[in-house]
């Protein structure tokens, strides 16, 4: 199969673990198959910087925290047919939005202020505070699907690399999947 | 000795012929038929609550929607358990759970052992449409032995009715109303602190989800064991 | 007390006020009395004393004069002629006027169709006697209709009658009456309570406020002629706490009727025995329903429970128990003494009698009306109501408060009926009618009712206690210019599955406003939220929510 006909997958990490890329490798030989079925146009894993124009599939990881992840999301869904959310991060917030009871403000007072040890004062702890250089957080860190519009949705913390293989799959043979039976929250 | 005679019924349930007895409820008579009917709140052995209302089906000729749990069969009533209606009714219930409290459960005692997480996967919740709530909610860890996350309480009022109903120490409410209801211990005071509370973690093992607790246990590690309320249902019921 | 003597203490009671040239009734409902009418029957007390004139003028302490919002309110000889605002000051020139002129810039025309086009049935006689003297309401015919039921009725007639009559109840279903009656008197356990319903939640209403304190021995009559219906031997009123008034003359009734057996072991002499007490609630608006009701009085959280059992079968106690609202109650007297086949010919032909409106709002007169079934909301709003205020324009008219829904202009024409007011969307409710001109904002109006469901649900059901909260955050999005489309299609759905899948009542209802505003002003919801989008396509925040649905690929692997 030449390489222009091949479909094109994006993987994208925004506010998670890395733990469902991890699983998505963990696929063992299958991934060999994969590789050869489709193109990896830009991911963790390989080498472009820039997200592709068009891109058939985009499977994210991690929920949306701060502005930079909200303006990937957007990024991505302008740019992709078909756009997964995978993994708990992705689909519900999970873990980075445990945060979300409590503002960025009292966040980072915990972080870097409260639970600091040097320097002894803490006005000069509150000096240390990250603000230039990185991205501001959002009041909460969000599912994807209530930043953009997302096409699948599969949960798990991580989700069982079964349940990326039957997804992909499916979705390359033409046919939406309802993963359910593999995977659910937390898994 | 007097000879009862109970009155027996015929019915549909999801077009197939059952009888029972009069006085049987839809759920009931549906469980015995391996006819499947959702439920959260309702429990083998406590009183009826109908809070949680996944239970809801249809009943021909009547355009509402009936609790399971609670409406007793009629004769010659046809009941449907499942149609694409009640489906989508039953995921927007489980979608209102999980938005209404901060239920992460990758990271809970009962991971893998959760009656929420399981209808949620049994129903095809595979993600929330509604906006989540992120409430500020405490964790009582006041009990030696165990312990209570409001972050993952769906209100069932399980642990409510086994204190009070049997067990007989009363020691869990509920208090204020609407969304700000929370299950409390006494008059709202730390667990550790109850008078009345009697460790018998009947609570614990009725309550659906890592609400309620043991200590002590990591992620996945909390496993419920109720085998004990039809049993003590049946001792009492046999002492009448 | 037996027939003969109620009927000597009538005699009695009109004995008292026939000397009386002129009596004057002085207002002494909650609303009269929060603008201090009490000062106004004291100084007028006063000034007839002064005068010398306390065999001639009578002054009377009445139940409500209707125009609440003019208080306080003075009526001369039975309603002849009619004085608004009135203040204690004002007592020597309303005396100075009794017999000759009246005070003219007192005065309210008394033949404006506010009172002309009311019928009176449930408020009789109320603002023409003292609800806290018992001859004065013998007089007026209380316990006339207990009398006839215990004397040249069996239960069977009695029930029968109020079949005949077509009543419906008031608290806001319109379940008929006598099928409720005739359910409880059927059922088995010798024990069965009557329960009044006098907890009247809805916000802005206050029609079982004003029979309560208005009338209060026609509610004590109502509750023992059902008692004796249906076999009832005791018999509770439910009101809130925050009326005071109504339960201190309640009260006062019952202790009045009590001493002279007019309740009691051995009513008018007869083997009929009915006792009432009095339980305060705290408010909730939850407990109006019926079982939280009955949580209620046995002491526990006033939660609704699943339905069936039926309180007529297992209510109070888990006995039979009949309950019904202040005003239903309140129709029974008139429905005894002139017959149900009277009353059945007031209203149309599914709504029978009359009904008591609390109008309010963005109308000229306000105040409590009591109207015949059938009017039609343009008479109500434009010829009792006198129309919009400040020459502005008419929008909507709310009935049937948070279970309720607005009306618009094009339906003003229906009648006032249970049926008719549900096929446009609204209910009739137990009376809050709240009068909308064009400056509301109706996405507004459906917040506000959606805070009151929130913060009054109970929490006891998931659709009810989560659906309501999203509903309202919802709305308070659109209404601060923060919606989006997909929440006005979130909304439609929560509506739909709160209404289907709620415990109770108040879930059912509570979407009621917003589909009513949906259903006849959609445009000021896509107005404020295509508002909302523009400002956030200027600001760069557009989010992309277009769907893909599949790949479109075919690939074998
Ligand atoms: C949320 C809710 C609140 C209610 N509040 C009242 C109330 O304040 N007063 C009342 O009479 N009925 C109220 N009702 C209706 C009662 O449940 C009951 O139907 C009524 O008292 C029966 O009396 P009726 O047949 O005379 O109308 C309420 C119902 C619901 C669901
Ligand atoms: S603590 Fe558990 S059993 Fe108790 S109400 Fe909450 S979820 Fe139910
Ligand atoms: S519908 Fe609302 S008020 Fe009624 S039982 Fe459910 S939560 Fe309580």
């Amino acid at each position: 199969m030449s390489t222009a006909t091949k479909p094109t997958v994006a993987t994208v990490w925004l506010d998670g673990c890395s733990g469902c890329h991890m699983s998505f490798l963990d696929m063992d030989e299958r991934i060999l198959i994969l590789a050869n079925a489709v193109d990896v146009v830009y991911s963790p894993v390989v080498d472009p910087k820039e997200f592709p124009a068009s891109v058939d599939i985009t499977i994210i990881e991690g929920a949306v925290s701060s502005v930079e992840d909200a303006h990937k999301a957007e990024l991505i869904r302008a740019r992709s047919k078909f756009v997964i959310s995978l993994g708990d991060c992705a689909v519900t917030g999970n873990v980075p939005a445990m945060r979300n009871p409590y503002s960025p403000k009292e966040l980072f007072e915990r972080a870097y202020v409260e639970n600091a040890t040097e320097p002894a004062d803490a006005n000069a702890r509150r000096m240390k505070l990250p603000v230039v250089g990185v991205p501001a957080l959002r009041p909460h860190a969000t599912p994807v699907h209530e930043v953009i519009k997302v096409d699948l949705f599969v949960p798990g913390c991580p989700p069982p690399a079964d349940a990326i293989w039957f997804v992909l799959t499916e979705l390359l043979a033409g046919r939406v999947p309802d993963p359910s039976a593999l995977t659910r929250f937390g898994k | 000795m007097s000879v009862m005679t109970v009155q027996s019924l015929t019915l549909k349930i999801d077009g197939k012929d059952v009888s029972c007895q009069a006085g049987q409820t839809i759920l009931e008579v549906a469980r015995e038929h391996d006819i499947e009917i959702p439920t959260l709140c309702w429990l083998d052995g406590l009183t009826l609550w109908g809070g949680c209302r996944l239970c809801v089906v249809e009943v021909a000729g009547s355009p509402k929607l009936f609790a399971a749990c609670g409406t007793a069969c009629a004769e010659g009533m046809e009941v449907t358990t499942n149609s694409e209606r009640l489906q989508k009714y039953r995921k927007t219930i489980v979608e209102m759970l999980f938005s209404e409290r901060n239920h992460v459960c990758a990271v809970c005692v009962s991971n893998g052992h959760c009656e929420l997480q399981s209808m949620a996967q049994k129903l095809g919740v595979n993600h929330v449409h509604l906006p989540y709530r992120y409430p500020k909610l405490t964790v009582d860890s006041s009990n030696d032995r165990f312990r209570l996350d409001h972050n993952r309480c769906i209100l069932c009022t399980r642990c409510v009715r086994v204190c009070g109903e049997i067990e007989g120490a009363h020691t869990k409410d509920v208090k204020g109303r609407g969304i700000n209801s929370q299950i409390i211990n006494d008059l709202d005071q730390p667990w550790g602190e109850s008078e009345t509370c009697t460790g018998c973690a009947k609570c614990v093992h009725v309550c659906p989800t890592g609400a309620l607790t043991e200590r002590g246990t990591a992620v996945a590690e909390m496993n419920k064991k109720r085998q004990f309320l039809p049993y003590l249902t049946l001792m009492r019921e046999n002492d009448k | 007390m037996t027939p003969e003597e109620l009927q000597t203490l009538a005699a009695r009671g009109q004995e008292k006020f026939a000397h009386y040239k002129h009596v004057l009734n002085v207002c002494m409902e909650s609303g009269c009395v929060s603008s201090r009418s009490d000062t106004v029957a004291d100084a007028l007390d006063k000034e007839i004393a002064k005068r010398g004139a306390k065999e001639q003028i009578c002054i009377k302490r009445v139940g409500c004069l209707c125009s609440c919002a003019q208080g306080p309110m003075v009526s001369q000889d039975d309603g002849k002629v009619l004085y608004k605002e009135v203040k204690a000051e004002d007592a020597g020139a309303i005396l100075d006027a009794v017999g000759s002129k009246p005070v003219s810039r007192l005065q309210m025309p008394a033949d404006h169709p506010f009172f002309t086009k009311q019928l009176r049935v449930v408020r009789e006689h109320a603002g023409k006697f003292d609800p806290e003297d018992l001859e004065d309401s013998i007089r007026v015919g209380a316990y006339h209709g207990l009398m006839k039921v215990l004397t040249q009725m069996t239960p069977a007639e009695v029930i029968a009658e109020i079949t005949t009559s077509g009543l419906r109840g008031r608290g806001g279903a319109g379940f008929p009456t006598g099928l409720k009656w005739s359910t409880v008197a059927k059922a088995g356990n010798p024990t069965k309570y009557i329960v009044c319903n006098g907890d009247e939640g809805d916000p802005g209403a206050f029609m079982d406020r004003s029979v309560m304190e208005g009338d209060p021995h026609r509610v004590l009559e109502g509750m023992a002629i059902a008692a004796y219906a249906v076999g009832a031997q005791k018999g509770v009123i439910y009101v809130r706490a925050e009326y005071p008034l109504a339960v201190k003359r309640l009260t006062r009734a019952i202790n009045q009727a009590t001493r002279q057996e007019l309740l009691g072991a051995n009513i008018l002499g007869t083997k009929f025995g009915f006792t009432v007490e009095i339980r305060l609630g705290a408010g909730a608006f939850v407990c109006g329903e019926e079982t939280a009701l009955l949580a209620s009085i046995e002491g526990r959280r006033g939660l609704p429970r699943p339905r069936p059992p039926f309180p007529a079968n297992s209510g109070l106690y888990n006995c039979p128990t009949l309950i019904n609202n202040v005003e239903t109650f309140a129709n029974i007297a008139p429905i005894i003494n002139k017959g149900g086949a009277w009353f059945s010919k007031i209203g149309t032909a599914k709504s029978k009698g009359t009904k008591l409106f609390a109008l309010t709002g963005k109308i000229v007169n306000t105040g409590l009306i009591e109207v015949p079934m059938g009017i039609s909301l343009r008479e109500i709003i434009f010829d009792m109501g006198g129309g919009i205020p400040d020459g502005r324009k008419f929008k909507a008219v709310q009935t049937g408060g948070p279970s309720g829904g607005c009306i618009p202009e094009k339906h003003l024409d229906i009648p006032v009926d249970y049926e008719s007011l549900a096929s446009v969307g609204s209910i009739m409710g137990s009376g809050g009618m709240i009068v909308m001109d064009d400056t509301s904002n109706m996405v507004d109006v459906a917040r506000f009712f959606m805070d009151f469901c929130a913060s009054e649900s109970c929490g006891k059901c998931v659709p009810c206690r989560v659906g309501t909260y999203h509903m309202h955050e919802i709305l308070r999005r659109i209404n601060d210019g923060e919606g989006t489309s997909a929440d006005l299609m979130l909304l439609r759905e929560l509506c739909d599955t709160v209404k289907t899948t709620s415990l109770c009542g108040l879930g059912q209802t509570a979407p009621n406003p917003v589909l009513s505003t949906l259903r006849y002003f959609e445009q000021e919801y896509l107005d404020l939220i295509s508002r909302a989008e523009a400002t956030r396509a200027a600001a760069g925040d557009g989010h992309s929510k277009k769907a893909a649905g599949t790949t479109g690929l075919e690939v074998t692997l």
